[in-house]
């Protein structure tokens, strides 16, 4: 018989193998999955791990993608680590995405067609208030009525969609869609256009805010005596509470922080790869972040890689839908497997697998 | 005389500990045997294999001559084996009877059940309603239904493990009357406690184990205390010792303090007033569950009050936070270990930080200055005995002693000038109880405020100048310690009735 038995302390050599044994274990359950689907799994797993990066037939248009997908992806995710050390779980990153990308994009167009150097910063920063103040709802309720924020968040996102809808058809559809339900695009009014800064590598302003982003959370994080107070709340927060942590305060930036960076990540999908707002701007990366933050043990750095390797998966996805011709359900059964495995294996940092002796009678 | 159940050999081993290696004694028909132990020595691991919750590893037992190897505690049970746990299992929702009912094999239906509760609980002077609901129950009779359950099986061995913890003088009293009339009717009992006082009075033999082994048997009468904790403890100990010192100005003064517990279960403060000197150590006493935990969270920030009901050397102070009282010179020390003075899965550094960051001025511009938070944590490790292999070790990897005084180091490392400290010694084992009394004392000759919230009153006396009682959540006036009984302490406590039977 096999015994869970707790580690004296948690191990750091797991905290690292987690994560790799949790995608080991993806691609064999993901390969048997492929298997039924009357696939070769070999090949499946092949095209979505290693085709679009070293691919030549391809990997020149699926190179640039991985930083275009994996740059949101990690930019929300951080801001919802945070959260998830503290015990806030805010499952509604996507909502606040689009708000991001509704209230930025709505400054730039209400500067149409000015150009200036200040337009686009003010849209960043548009992006990110939206974002935050769309998270401040349920922060609000929770800290005022203990609503529960799991739920208040994530029915936000529905009506972030709707409003999304609202504002595309409405006061932000463009003049010369021909009534489509679709904003102006930004791509033609450069001071609003987040382009690639170098040709196809992918490589836009956002990619950049990213790492600086990553950079900035991991010293708050490791350093800092707030990232200290969002563990400690998370971990024990009767300790907190003793050594001076505020509960709703820490509630409010948790979701602030989280809010504002899903928001500048929407800013700068819209105004870049998805190039303006429509019905179907939303992409999931809202959800999918979820899944990179606790791939990446929701630490800065482990969401980085986490990031481009959900990324990866993404654009290996797409490849396989289209050579394999493999249903785009499977991809997301993929990533979720990835997320049920990492948590399964998570035990194993704190506990360590026994053969356990038999009992003498 | 033949022995009712004979232990032989008894060894079981946990991952990393052998909690009983080769534990033997006997004990005869109508004994009273004290097991005596520090936190860890072995005892509950031992009493669990004879009640039948933990097989052993190798080893055997013998009830009345015949082999006894009980697979679970129904088998204990149906052999006569019984045992009332320090954590009682009742349902505050039903009533007496109901929760007696509920425990038994084979339940009569309810009018004979409580024409036999009143029966047993008149014969053993243990009053007690069998229509009462529980949760309207003292801590003590609950005890006494646990009991009077034990008892409704005609055990011939009874187990009780820490029974007194939880009672006031007089109804340990009553708790003692009850156990000897049953050791003259030929019940053995098997008796678990740490105060050696009480086992002096009560027991006739007594088997000390020390990390799981037999290290000694003894007559507790012709022991001392002292004797019997040194047998425990495998050293000489001292006795901390207390100077009466003169006291200086008010540093912290409690206004007609009244809080409403926000624990459902807990127990509001009701017009808490007294005033603790330079140089002062109070004892509050009391029951568990009488408003300690309340009194703890409004001194300690976790719980805020009006500004004026609680004065820190003339400045009002109950509206702020714990970090603020921190810096005016207001440091506790809660009771729990694990979760609310230490964070369990953070290391000891980060642990040092948790209280430590303001006063010790850890952080510059936000960011947590590492090597001197190191420094204070191994200063803490250093010079209060915490034995661990280092700074990084998590808090839950020491051992309960060990963190608290790595907890109340952390504390009075920090030059306090009003200390509150809960339960200081909760589950240490002498030596580490010894070595907290004496810093605590310390402090307080150096011209510190001290207030000690225990429930030991040996505890209490041993190093308050005086001591107050909290009841219901009211505080009594404080008395001088000097020259008080226990007796009258446990009238101080009042709240349940008492009765000699």
């Amino acid at each position: 018989m096999f015994k869970l038995e707790r580690r004296p302390n948690p191990s750091k050599a797991m905290v690292i193998m987690t994560p790799i044994l949790a995608v080991v274990l993806t691609m064999i359950a993901g390969g048997i999955l492929f298997a039924i689907l009357g696939k070769n799994p070999f090949e499946a797993i092949r095209i979505i791990f290693w085709d679009p990066l070293f691919n030549d037939t391809v990997a020149s248009y699926t190179r640039p993608q991985l930083l275009i997908k994996a740059s949101p992806l990690i930019m929300i995710a951080l801001g919802l680590s945070f959260g998830y050390r503290a015990n806030i779980w805010n499952i509604g990153a996507e909502g606040q995405f689009i708000m991001g990308a509704v209230a930025g994009g709505a400054v730039g167009l209400a500067f149409y067609p000015t150009e200036s150097v200040l337009i686009f910063p003010l849209m960043v920063l548009a992006g990110a208030v939206g974002g935050f103040l769309w998270a401040m709802i349920p922060a609000f309720l929770k800290i005022k009525f203990n609503a529960n924020e799991i739920l208040v968040s994530l029915m936000l996102v529905y009506v972030a969609i709707n409003f999304l809808g609202a504002m595309v058809t409405g006061p932000l559809r463009s003049p010369v869609g021909m009534n489509f339900p679709v904003s102006r695009n930004f791509n033609e009014y450069p001071s609003a256009y987040n382009g690639e800064m170098i040709a196809n590598t992918g490589l836009h302003m956002g990619v950049l805010v990213t790492l600086a982003a990553v950079i900035v959370a991991y010293i708050l994080l490791k350093h800092h005596i707030f990232g200290f107070q969002v563990r400690t709340a998370g971990q024990s927060p009767r300790a907190a509470k003793f050594s001076g942590v505020n509960p709703n305060i820490t509630i409010a930036i948790c979701l602030g922080i989280s809010g504002g960076l899903a928001g500048m990540a929407g800013l700068f999908e819209v105004t870049g790869p998805a190039g303006k707002l429509s019905t179907n701007f939303p992409l999931g990366y809202g959800f999918t972040a979820i899944i990179v933050a606790f791939l990446g043990r929701l630490n800065p750095i482990g969401i980085l890689f986490a990031g481009l390797l959900m990324a990866l998966t993404y654009i290996g996805g797409e490849l396989a839908q289209f050579q394999l011709s493999v249903p785009a359900a499977s991809i997301q059964v993929f990533q979720g497997m990835l997320l049920f495995f990492m948590l399964a294996v998570d035990i194993l940092v704190s506990f360590r697998i026994r053969l356990a002796s038999r009992e003498v009678a | 005389m033949t022995a009712l159940l004979s232990l032989s050999g008894l060894t079981k081993a946990y991952p990393g500990v052998i909690a009983n290696d080769h534990v033997s004694f006997d004990i005869g028909p109508g004994e009273i045997h004290a097991l005596l132990g520090e936190n860890g020595a072995g005892k509950s691991t031992l009493v669990k294999m004879i009640y039948g919750l933990v097989r052993p590893d190798s080893g055997t037992m013998k009830l009345h001559g015949k082999a006894y190897a009980p697979a679970e505690p129904r088998a204990a049970r149906a052999s006569g084996v019984a045992m009332v746990f320090q954590h009682f299992s009742l349902f505050d929702a039903l009533t007496v009877a109901e929760n007696i009912a509920l425990g038994m094999e084979n339940a009569p239906d309810t009018a004979d059940l409580t024409q036999r509760i009143i029966e047993v609980s008149g014969k053993y002077g243990l009053t007690i309603d069998p229509h009462r609901m529980v949760g309207d129950l003292s801590a003590g009779e609950r005890q006494r239904v646990e009991i009077v359950r034990c008892l409704l099986q005609n055990p011939k061995m009874l187990i009780m493990d820490e029974p007194t913890s939880v009672l006031t003088p007089q109804e340990v009293e009553v708790l003692f009357h009850t156990l000897r009339q049953l050791s003259e009717e030929g019940t053995s009992i098997l008796y678990i406690s740490h105060k050696l006082d009480e086992i002096k009075a009560l027991c006739e033999h007594a088997t000390i184990l020390r990390r799981g082994k037999v290290v000694g048997t003894c007559i507790p009468r012709d022991e001392t205390a002292k004797s019997m904790a040194e047998m425990m403890v495998g050293e000489t100990l001292r006795t901390p010792k207390k100077h009466y010192t003169r006291h200086g100005a008010a540093l912290l003064e409690l206004h007609n303090l009244w809080l409403q517990s926000s624990d459902p279960f807990g127990t509001s403060l009701k017009e808490i007033t007294f005033n603790l000197h330079e140089g002062e150590v109070m004892g509050v006493g009391g029951v568990a569950g009488n408003g300690q935990d309340e009194l703890m969270l409004a001194l300690s920030g976790e719980e805020l009050t009006p500004a004026h009901a609680i004065q820190l050397k003339g400045e009002d102070i109950g509206n702020l936070g714990p970090n603020a009282r921190r810096m005016r010179g207001l440091l506790t020390a809660p009771e729990e270990r694990l979760g609310h003075a230490a964070a369990p899965d953070m290391t000891l550094t980060e642990n040092a930080f948790l209280t430590g960051a303001m006063r010790q001025n850890l952080t510059k511009n936000g960011m947590i200055k590492t090597a001197a938070t190191r420094k204070f944590a191994r200063a803490i490790i250093e010079q209060f005995d915490v034995r661990t292999p280092g700074t990084e070790n998590t808090a839950h990897s020491l051992s309960g002693g060990n963190l608290q005084k790595f907890v109340i180091g952390r504390e009075i490392l920090q030059k306090p000038e009003v200390f509150v400290v809960n339960q200081p010694t909760w589950g240490v084992d002498a030596a580490a109880a010894a070595d907290i009394r004496s810093a605590i004392l310390k402090l307080a000759e150096n011209g510190a405020a001290v207030l000690v919230i225990s429930q030991d009153l040996d505890e209490l006396m041993e190093i308050s100048d005086n001591i107050a009682i909290l009841s219901e959540g009211t505080l009594s006036a404080p008395r001088p310690a000097k020259g008080i009984t226990i007796e009258q302490i446990g009238l101080m406590m009042g709240g349940t009735e008492v009765e000699y039977v």
